[in-house]
């Protein structure tokens, strides 16, 4: 895909080339047709933009109000800068929800982006009979919804006596980011050089060497993109935590991840009527996404959309 | 590649590396998609280890399942108007961004801090549903404390003694959550169209505006035409997505697993989810499993189909 890039002097150039060819009338009209358009083109972006920004500054702004202050009225400012709900909501269970997420996925990101890319790497790179059929069948899970597979999963980890441990989520969640992963890796692998890879081959470097010292730093901007798209994924999950990771008795401990976590703050607030709480809890929750965002949000936008067109 | 092909260990390697990632997804996702086939065929409760099979017990079942079939006709209509309206919404916006320059040059001029404007739009998508369902819970709130009734209170549209219950009224109950979808959605394809339409190349445009071609005409005589593909692929990950709807519709609405008030917003996710966990049918959930396979298959198909065109290579 190319961007095309509009460099400084070249708006000017068109003007003249326009003016050129001979159409004044037409010229004109469209400059003014320009002017209106553009006016009423940022007027309706602007709105859109507010439609984003309100709901989320509102929600944040409410974590510092009280809850009467809350339902009481929408539009208030808050009173006065109440503080307090961000650690009476971290001690109700979101710093431990951060906790099981992160330690989730301290193991379940590096683990798919190691697997992903030894299968992308053999599927890209080694023509072998059967080739073909592993690809396809490696990337036609992301084709279909989570939700056909989730009664037979939910069993398949029981049977493997996993249900509600970290190792289990982790395992599951290395293996639905796999489509993903070994689709994108395979692209990536396709395009590195294979000069660089001869080369050390006949240094007399094995295979195994070769992937993780020479094709693995090559293969980096690619597991860079494909590493905050699973980020973003296995921190956002919802559906397979809240199968996978219930108590089976009442001596469980709760291990939930965040987002479950924040849905059952919901339901507990909602008795409790500690709305702040709820509010301060999603703000801790969505910090994290803001600044992978903000940081990243370049190869967020290319990666997830270059997935999407392929 | 002919030193890699001959080199030694070459089989050995290829094995080692495929083992463990075609074990992991054989087991956890391949092996239950098949599994769900296998069970809809039984009365299999989930709880004992045996059971019978029954044939298409469960699926006659569910033709006679009025819960089931209302999910069906909420999950047509999210098909029918998330797609349709989420890319009715980017469409306009990405031209807007792309061709609502000041400039002259037949509508290839984008407006000034587009970049921006991307940055804000796109972000509801790396928010997770469960923050979504929280935060348009608080803006849907039946009293003056939700965003939404405290707005038109203050408006002078809404009657501060009787707000609306938004979530709870069983006419509006559908279309607040499409709202949110169309919310969450509009960033991500707006970028999407806008990438595609900067691939267009710009000879195209000035030869359009040689030709005397306004904007509107630019737009639906050739950006559209030459946009088609990602139209395309939208409308069909619009339609998987509308097929789905479990986080919101279970976390934002009433009832176990959501769908209320009294069925009013029932998917079939939701119905799936509460017949296996809490009635103990997991037979039954697979056959529902297996129906929204087939759609969602049908559908892809039809979308593809029904929205081919010639494609335009540049």
């Amino acid at each position: 895909m190319t961007t095309v890039v509009k460099a400084p002097g070249e708006a000017a150039a068109e003007k003249k080339r326009a003016s050129a060819t001979g159409h004044p009338r037409g010229k004109r009209k469209s400059g003014s047709d320009g002017m209106v358009l553009n006016v009423f083109s940022h007027g309706f972006l602007a709105v859109w933009g507010i439609l984003i920004i309100l709901p989320l500054i509102w929600l944040v702004l409410g974590s510092f109000k009280t809850d009467v202050q809350i339902g009481e009225s929408a539009l208030s400012w808050p009173a006065n800068w109440h503080f307090d709900a961000f650690p009476r909501a971290w001690d109700k269970g979101i710093g431990s929800y951060f906790a099981n997420t992160i330690i989730v996925m301290v193991f379940s990101v590096p683990l798919t982006m190691l697997l992903g890319s030894m299968a992308a790497y053999v599927l890209a790179r080694y023509p072998f009979r059967g080739n073909r059929p592993i690809y396809y069948f490696f990337v036609s899970g992301a084709m279909f919804p989570v939700f056909l597979a989730l009664v037979p999963l939910f069993f398949m980890v029981k049977r493997l006596d996993m249900l509600n441990t970290f190792q289990g989520l982790i395992l599951v969640y290395v293996a639905y980011s796999m489509p993903f992963t070994v689709f994108f890796m395979h692209s990536f692998f396709r395009t590195l050089p294979t000069a660089v890879h001869e080369a050390a081959v006949i240094d007399g470097a094995s295979h195994t060497r070769i992937f993780f010292q020479v094709m693995m730093p090559m293969a980096k901007p690619g597991l860079i993109s494909v590493g905050i798209f699973n980020v973003l994924g296995q921190w956002n999950q919802y559906i397979l935590p809240s199968v996978l990771m219930q108590p089976q008795t009442g001596s469980d401990p709760e291990r939930y991840m965040l987002t479950q976590g924040l849905i059952q703050l919901q339901y507990q607030m909602g008795y409790e009527t500690d709305l702040p709480v709820l509010f301060a809890g999603v703000t801790i929750a969505m910090i994290p996404m803001l600044v992978v965002y903000l940081s990243f949000q370049r190869q967020i936008q290319a990666g997830l959309t270059s997935a999407t067109l392929k | 590649m002919s030193h890699v092909a001959n080199s030694k260990g070459r089989g050995g390697f290829i094995a080692g590396f495929l083992i463990l990632p075609l074990a992991l997804y054989l087991t956890f996702v391949i092996w239950p998609y098949v599994q769900t086939f296998g069970y809809s065929f039984t009365n299999w409760t989930g709880q004992s280890p045996t059971f019978d099979f029954v044939g298409l017990d469960n699926y006659s079942a569910l033709m006679k399942d009025e819960v089931f079939r209302g999910a069906l006709l909420h999950n047509l209509l999210l098909l029918v108007f998330v797609p349709t309206i989420t890319i009715l919404i980017s469409l306009f916006f990405a031209f807007m961004l792309n061709a609502g320059g000041r400039g002259g040059a037949g509508g290839v001029q984008g407006v000034r801090g587009s970049a921006l404007y991307k940055v804000i739009y796109f972000f509801p998508q790396v928010l997770s549903l469960a923050i979504l369902a929280v935060l348009f819970g608080a803006v849907y709130r039946s009293d003056e404390g939700g965003l939404l009734n405290g707005f038109l209170t203050k408006l002078g549209l809404v009657d501060p003694a009787h707000p609306i219950e938004w979530l709870n009224e069983p006419n509006f109950v559908l279309w607040c959550l499409l709202l949110v979808v169309v919310w969450h959605g509009v960033g991500f394809y707006l970028v999407l169209f806008s990438a595609a339409m900067q691939s267009i190349p710009k000879d195209i445009y000035e030869a359009a505006l040689l030709d005397g071609a306004k904007r509107a005409q630019t737009f639906f005589k050739v950006t559209l035409p030459l946009l088609w593909d990602s139209v395309q692929t939208s409308a069909v990950y619009l339609g998987i997505a509308a097929m789905d709807m479990f986080v919101l519709v279970s976390t934002m609405t009433s009832g176990q697993f959501g769908g209320g008030p009294d069925h009013h917003s029932e998917v079939m996710a939701t119905v799936l989810m509460r017949n296996f966990l809490y009635f103990g049918k997991a037979g039954y959930a697979c056959a529902m499993g297996v129906v929204m396979l087939v759609l969602t298959l049908i559908l892809s198909a039809i979308t593809l189909r029904a929205t081919r065109r010639e494609h335009v290579e540049f």
